[in-house]
Parts: C-alpha cells; sequence; structure tokens
C-alpha cells in the first residue's frame, strides 16, 4: 500500500499526530506520577540513592499529629472556601445580571483578582495584614474597634480565617462570571411564564434559576475544589503553614518534609495523601465532562 | 412607565451589591498603587491616615529597578511565557485536532486521559519532578520550567482547543478532501486558519497561568539571575528588616501588570474561553 494511502487512513493519521504530545506527557506526567509512587515506598533523603522501606513512610504519616491536623486544616480549609465562593459567586452573578451602564468595564475589574498572579496580589493581603501597619486594624480602630485590632496571621484561628477569605476573594470573581454565563443561557420566557402564574422573585429563584444553574454550579465547584485541596502558594506566601501548622494543608506540609528537611520520600507519602480525595474529584469531573 | 423613584430604587438595587464586590475585589490592589507611591516617612507613620498619599514619590520604583534583579525577573518570565504557551498551543493542537475531526479506536479514552491531566494540581507531581530535573542536571535553568509549564498547558489548551474546534462547520473540508487535498493540507491551510479565535482564548489562557505558576519556579530556580517574578518577589523582596514593604508593592504592581494589559485587551476571549468548559455551546 502507497504511504499516501496509509497516512490517509483517519486512524494512522491520528495517531502519528497525537505521538509526540502523547510522548511528551507520559514523559513528563505519567513518569513522575509513578516515580512519586515509588518514591514514597522509600528512604530517601536528598542527594542520596533511595532503599525501598515498603509502607514505612505512610506509617510515619498516621503516627504524626501534624499530618492529622493538616488533613484537618486541607478540609476545612477547602469546604469553607468553596461554599463561600459558591454563595457569594452566585449573589454577584444576580447581581451583574441585571441592565446597567459599563456592564462590560465592571466584569473586568471584577475579574482582576482571579488573574493577577496570585503571589503577587498575596503580598498585598500580607502587608494589608501586617502586624504593626495592617490597614484592616486601622480601619476597625477607626470604627471603634479596641487597640491594637486580631492579630490576623499570629492567631491559629484567625489564620486560617484569613487565609480562608484570600482563597474566596481570589476565587469568586471565577464562580461569579461562570455563572452569569449560565445565568444568561436561561430562557426569558421561562421567567415570563412563572411571573403569570403568579411565582414570586424567591419562587422564580428557587424552581427556574437554581435547576438551570445545576449542570454550572456542579462543575464549576468540582473544579475549585481540586484545586483548593492542593492549594499551595497562598499559605506559603501569608503564613508557611503557620503558627504552629495550623495552616498547613497538604501541599505545604508536603513541601516542608521533601524540599525544607530534604526528606524526599517522606515528603511524597504526604503529597500521596492527597491522592484518594483528589481521584474521586478528578474521576467524577472527567466523567461529567465527557457526558456533556 | 418607570417613575423617578423607581429609576432610585433601580440604581440602588443595581450599584449596592455591584459596590460593594467592586469596592472588595479592588481595594487591595488600590492599596498596592498607593503604598508603592508612598515615602516612608508615610508608610510607617500611625499618626497619618493611611488611605490617602501626601508627597508621591517614584523613590520605591527607582530602588527596585537599580537595586534588584527585577528586570532580569520579568525578562525571565515573558521568555518562559511565550515559549511555554508557544509549545502548548502546538501540542495541544495535535491532540485536540484528530479527536474533533477523526474517527479512530480510543479516541474517546485519549478525551478522557487529556481531561484527567489537566485536572492533576501540581503537588501531586512536585517531588518527582524535581528529582527528575536535578538528574537531567537542568537545575537553575529556565528550561526546566519551559519543559515542565507546558505539562499543564498542553491539556488545558487541548481541552479549549477541542471544544472550539468542535464548532467550526465541517463542509469546507469536506470540499478541500474532494478536490484532492491531503489532510495534513486540509487541516493546515483551510482549518486552522478558521480557529484563530479559538487560539487567541487559549493563548491568554496559558500566558496567564505561565506568568502566575509558583511552585515549580520556587523549586527549579533558586539563583538570582534566572528567576521568575513571583519567586523573585517573594523569595528576595522580602527581607528580614521592616522598611522594604514600597519596594515590594512596586514590584507586585509592576509584576502584574502585563497580565492585566493583555487581559484588558482580550476580555471577551478571556471569558469565553472561562465559560467553555462549563456552558453547554
Amino acid at each position: 500500500m502507497p504511504l499516501s494511502v496509509l497516512l490517509d487512513r483517519q486512524s494512522v493519521f491520528s495517531w502519528l499526530m497525537m505521538a509526540a504530545p502523547l510522548a511528551f506527557l507520559a514523559a513528563l506526567v505519567g513518569y513522575p506520577f509513578f516515580y512519586g509512587i515509588l518514591l514514597s515506598l522509600e528512604y530517601r533523603p536528598v542527594a542520596h540513592t533511595g532503599t525501598f522501606v515498603g509502607l514505612k513512610n505512610f506509617i510515619a504519616d498516621a503516627h504524626d499529629a501534624v499530618f492529622w491536623r493538616t488533613a484537618l486544616n486541607t478540609f476545612i480549609y477547602t469546604g469553607v472556601a468553596t461554599l463561600l465562593k459558591m454563595v457569594g459567586g452566585l449573589g454577584l452573578a444576580l447581581a451583574m445580571n441585571q441592565h446597567f451602564r459599563m456592564k462590560n468595564l465592571v466584569r473586568a475589574l471584577l475579574l482582576l483578582p482571579f488573574i493577577v498572579p496570585t503571589v503577587l496580589s498575596t503580598v498585598a493581603w500580607l502587608w494589608m495584614l501586617d502586624p504593626a501597619f495592617s490597614v484592616v486594624n486601622r480601619l476597625l480602630v477607626a470604627l471603634g474597634w479596641p487597640k491594637p485590632g486580631p492579630s490576623w496571621l499570629g492567631d491559629p484561628t484567625l489564620a486560617m480565617v484569613s487565609i480562608i477569605i484570600i482563597n474566596t476573594w481570589r476565587g469568586l470573581p471565577f464562580y461569579g462570571i461562570t455563572l452569569l454565563a449560565g445565568l444568561q443561557t436561561v430562557p426569558s420566557e421561562l421567567y415570563e411564564a412563572a411571573s403569570i402564574d403568579g411565582a414570586g422573585g424567591w419562587q422564580r429563584f428557587r424552581y427556574i434559576t437554581l435547576p438551570m444553574l445545576r449542570p454550572i454550579i456542579l462543575i464549576v465547584t468540582l473544579f475549585s475544589v481540586i484545586f483548593t485541596f492542593a492549594d499551595f502558594q497562598l499559605v506559603y506566601v501569608l503564613t508557611h503553614g503557620g503558627p504552629a501548622n495550623a495552616t498547613q494543608l497538604f501541599a505545604t506540609y508536603a513541601f516542608d518534609i521533601a524540599m525544607g528537611a530534604g526528606q524526599l520520600g517522606l515528603g511524597a507519602s504526604v503529597a500521596l495523601a492527597m491522592l484518594p480525595a483528589l481521584a474521586l474529584l478528578i474521576v467524577a469531573l472527567t466523567i461529567y465532562l465527557r457526558r456533556e | 412607565m418607570v417613575s423617578g423613584r423607581g429609576h432610585i430604587e433601580q440604581a440602588v438595587r443595581v450599584w449596592l451589591p455591584i459596590g460593594f464586590f467592586l469596592v472588595v475585589a479592588l481595594f487591595p490592589f488600590y492599596w498596592m498603587a498607593i503604598t508603592s507611591i508612598k515615602p516612608n516617612s508615610e508608610l510607617y507613620n500611625k499618626n497619618v491616615t493611611p488611605l490617602i498619599v501626601y508627597a508621591p514619590t517614584l523613590k520605591h520604583y527607582v530602588d527596585l529597578l537599580t537595586q534588584s534583579s527585577f528586570l532580569l525577573w520579568t525578562w525571565n518570565t515573558m521568555l518562559v511565557a511565550v515559549v511555554s504557551t508557544a509549545i502548548s498551543l502546538v501540542l495541544g493542537t495535535m491532540l485536540a485536532y484528530p479527536l474533533a475531526r477523526m474517527r479512530f479506536a480510543g479516541a474517546s479514552l485519549i478525551a478522557m486521559t487529556i481531561a484527567a491531566i489537566y485536572l492533576v494540581p501540581q503537588p501531586l507531581l512536585f517531588i518527582p519532578l524535581a528529582d527528575i530535573i536535578n538528574r537531567l542536571e537542568l537545575g537553575n535553568t529556565l528550561t526546566a520550567v519551559i519543559l515542565t509549564y507546558p505539562t499543564m498547558l498542553v491539556p488545558f489548551c487541548a481541552w479549549l482547543l477541542l471544544g472550539y474546534f468542535k464548532t467550526v462547520p465541517k463542509e469546507l473540508e469536506e470540499a478541500a478532501r474532494i478536490d484532492g487535498a491531503s489532510r495534513v493540507q486540509t487541516m493546515w491551510k483551510i482549518f486552522l486558519p478558521l480557529c484563530t479565535p479559538g487560539f487567541i482564548s487559549a493563548g491568554i489562557f496559558a500566558f496567564t497561568l505561565s506568568q502566575n505558576e509558583f511552585l515549580y519556579a520556587l523549586i527549579f530556580l533558586t539563583k538570582s539571575s534566572v528567576r521568575t517574578v513571583p519567586v523573585g518577589v517573594i523569595a528576595e523582596l522580602i527581607r528580614g528588616d521592616v522598611f522594604y514593604w514600597g519596594q515590594l508593592m512596586a514590584g507586585a504592581l509592576l509584576g502584574s501588570i502585563p497580565v492585566a494589559l493583555i487581559y484588558s485587551f482580550f476580555v471577551e476571549h478571556y471569558v469565553a474561553g472561562l465559560t467553555a468548559g462549563s456552558v453547554k455551546a
């Protein structure tokens, strides 16, 4: 068979074309993934060769109080921040779904927190919550709060509150703008018909808006849960996991162990502890996206 | 007709919530900007109102550009972002085109794998990747990040382009095939030129993601001369002493401007890209 005819086959053409990107992903995603599993089963100080130790790293994690604190932190951080972003984002979308001037400008400005490099905006928050010169506290004190105001990043509970607020600040526009796009696809005839049937504002929201938005809310939420669960930068910049591991997340704890203490094997086991929850989320979202 | 009171009520219903969201969203940027032009005498004085600046100065910007490697970091960031975006668009297209247009066994498995890879967050891979980059002796080279950024960007571009490609009508390609064009010619000459908006969306997204990346850059780039802006700012401008906030905010603001500019030109494409995955076409 001549080469040109062979190349014309859909399957031959497709696999030839996909070969390079698939090889790239296999080498730099597939291989590191399995190599990470291998590392987690080794005693492996940085710059040394590893020794296979079976599940010892995972057993060490299970006996590590900080590990469990980290797990709890990660679930609280993800759960509360996701809820705030979802509710706030829905509010933003509803507010934006009205007629007013300069809508495009407003939409562009509201998206800024989401598009500006996270690390750079987080540094601004670090300065806004500075122990000595916090502008937030100076405003609170001016409004009558007792001096010197809350110690945002120094108190364990408030540090968690702070990282949740900042994560929400950054992620809310993503929810808002995506849900707005969803709202705009709801046919106005539905609302008109409901109004004629005597439905009030809340009933229209409850029985038309919410059900129509459900698929988008689901996708956006799954998506944002995955990346909040594995968040690193925000905590690294603001608290480094402190005070006393009160804001330690899986990613920052794995980083501390692997890059700080140089224990690649133990660090890999902490990172892999995210896998069960992540795998569930990823499979759910992939299947859902596929069905669409 | 809407009465005068109706107008006011309408305005309140729009601008009360929108105003609140705007103030919250923009205040940190205002604070960044105003800090960067305040002299230290105002920055660290608790007796003056913090919200305004009395004697604006560009000193922090001058210091930032002359005393740190900020310009070099900016160059590195741009270089890395442009090259990894280009690589990702090419490789992403090579995945998306067959998946959008060809029928072959295994297509849906590949599509699902790509979606799943896109959703794998970096913290799951950074430890083994750090070891691999070390063994390849690529530590402290821009190649390290140019190689690793596309691991997130290729699946992302492929997924976004796949969605876009499916919306392009097939008739032109079918006509070209009947006229005897090969598959490669059809794709290159007929199909790809039709997809410019899709490439712009994917390109902007990939570009901002590269500018935003922190973890890999933090681990792979530990020498000042190869750092990107986010890592340089965090690792070198946050110092022990207290009087660095002016420079730090100047750096944060300058580092945000390229992304903000690009995005303001292409905001429609950006929003289209943002919502592509979540809103049914």
